[in-house]
């Protein structure tokens, strides 16, 4: 799996995302400058890492969503290619255009840094093949606007039409208004757009991808990422 | 020419922090507050004197990066 890590500045979690991708990829990922016009050739996934791109000015994701790397990423998406967003990755797509919605400040107004559970709603994508349909996995957030939002027709299509991955649930994946940690509506933690390809959750899967971590739960994306597009190919 | 444009949360989004302001002045004792919502005002000079260039402008403006209009509106004024 070739991968493309985006920089931009005020990002800073992309060397644990490229740490991630390079020990289960087995492949160094590019990272690549916010200022880039194209990706490097043969990219199979471009991930927008988390951080603080533009420092939050004026909406999270906002500035890094009009980069004009962002313009390489559009086409990449277009043409059936894998995008994965985390965190401010995650805004940085909503505000791009690529997924529906938007992140808004934490219903408690908290910054919240913690280990939540996550169920996983389906296993038929490639974002989620590593993982069982229903399989309770525990990542770290850290985020203060990661409460999802969008008007109710386009809530209705992404539960309809299964494209929420992840929602936040209670160790035995309950889902329900106590482990919803922001407010986010449906308890959403990760979406996926139209297509299937292009994916933005809040958690942080690479920070729980080695032993030393304390958990590996989240290895399984990737994993299931290098799976899917060593079945494609 | 200046302008200003302001972007307000749409009604029915939940303003955590219009909440939060709401809850001090409450608490500093100021009388009548029923409710706040909280926005952003941005000043901006233009360089044209064209009164519908510079309102196509900031129309742009607005649209493609100022507000998101998933969640918030926004109001655009030539002040001359």
């Amino acid at each position: 799996m070739k991968s493309a890590v985006l920089v931009f500045p005020g990002i800073n979690r992309e060397r644990d995302m490229a740490r991630a991708l390079r020990m289960i990829s087995g492949h160094e990922p590019a990272m690549l400058w916010h200022a880039e016009t194209e990706l490097p050739n043969g990219t199979d996934l471009v991930v927008v890492p988390g951080g603080f791109s533009y420092g939050d000015y004026l909406r999270c994701g906002a500035i890094a969503a009009r980069a004009p790397v962002m313009d390489a990423v559009r086409d990449h998406a277009a043409k059936g290619g894998l995008v994965l967003g985390v965190c401010n990755g995650f805004q940085i797509l909503c505000e791009s255009g690529l997924l529906p919605g938007v992140l808004m400040r934490n219903d408690k107004l908290k910054f919240i840094c913690k280990d939540v559970h996550l169920r996983v709603e389906r296993s038929d994508t490639p974002f989620t093949r590593g993982y069982n349909a229903g399989q309770v996995i525990r990542v770290p957030v850290a985020h203060g606007e990661g409460n999802y939002a969008a008007d109710e027709e386009t809530l209705k299509r992404l539960n309809g039409d299964g494209r929420v991955l992840y929602r936040y649930c209670s160790a035995d994946g309950e889902v329900g208004d106590l482990s919803n940690i922001n407010g986010a509506a449906h308890s959403i933690a990760g979406i996926v757009n139209e297509s299937g390809n292009v994916l933005g959750m809040m958690p942080h899967p690479e920070n729980h991808v080695e032993d030393i971590m304390g958990c590996t739960d989240g290895r399984g994306l990737f994993a299931g990422l290098v799976a899917h597009l060593d079945r494609a190919a | 020419m200046k302008a200003r444009v302001t972007v307000t949360l749409k009604t029915g989004i939940l303003d955590p922090q219009g909440k939060a302001i709401e809850g001090a002045l409450k608490s500093l004792g100021v009388d009548g507050v029923a409710s706040v919502r909280q926005g952003k005002v941005f000043d901006i000079e233009l360089a044209g004197a064209d009164k519908a260039t510079a309102e196509a402008a900031l129309k742009a403006a607005a649209d493609k990066l100022l507000a998101n209009t998933v969640i918030e509106n926004y109001r655009v004024e030539l002040l001359g």
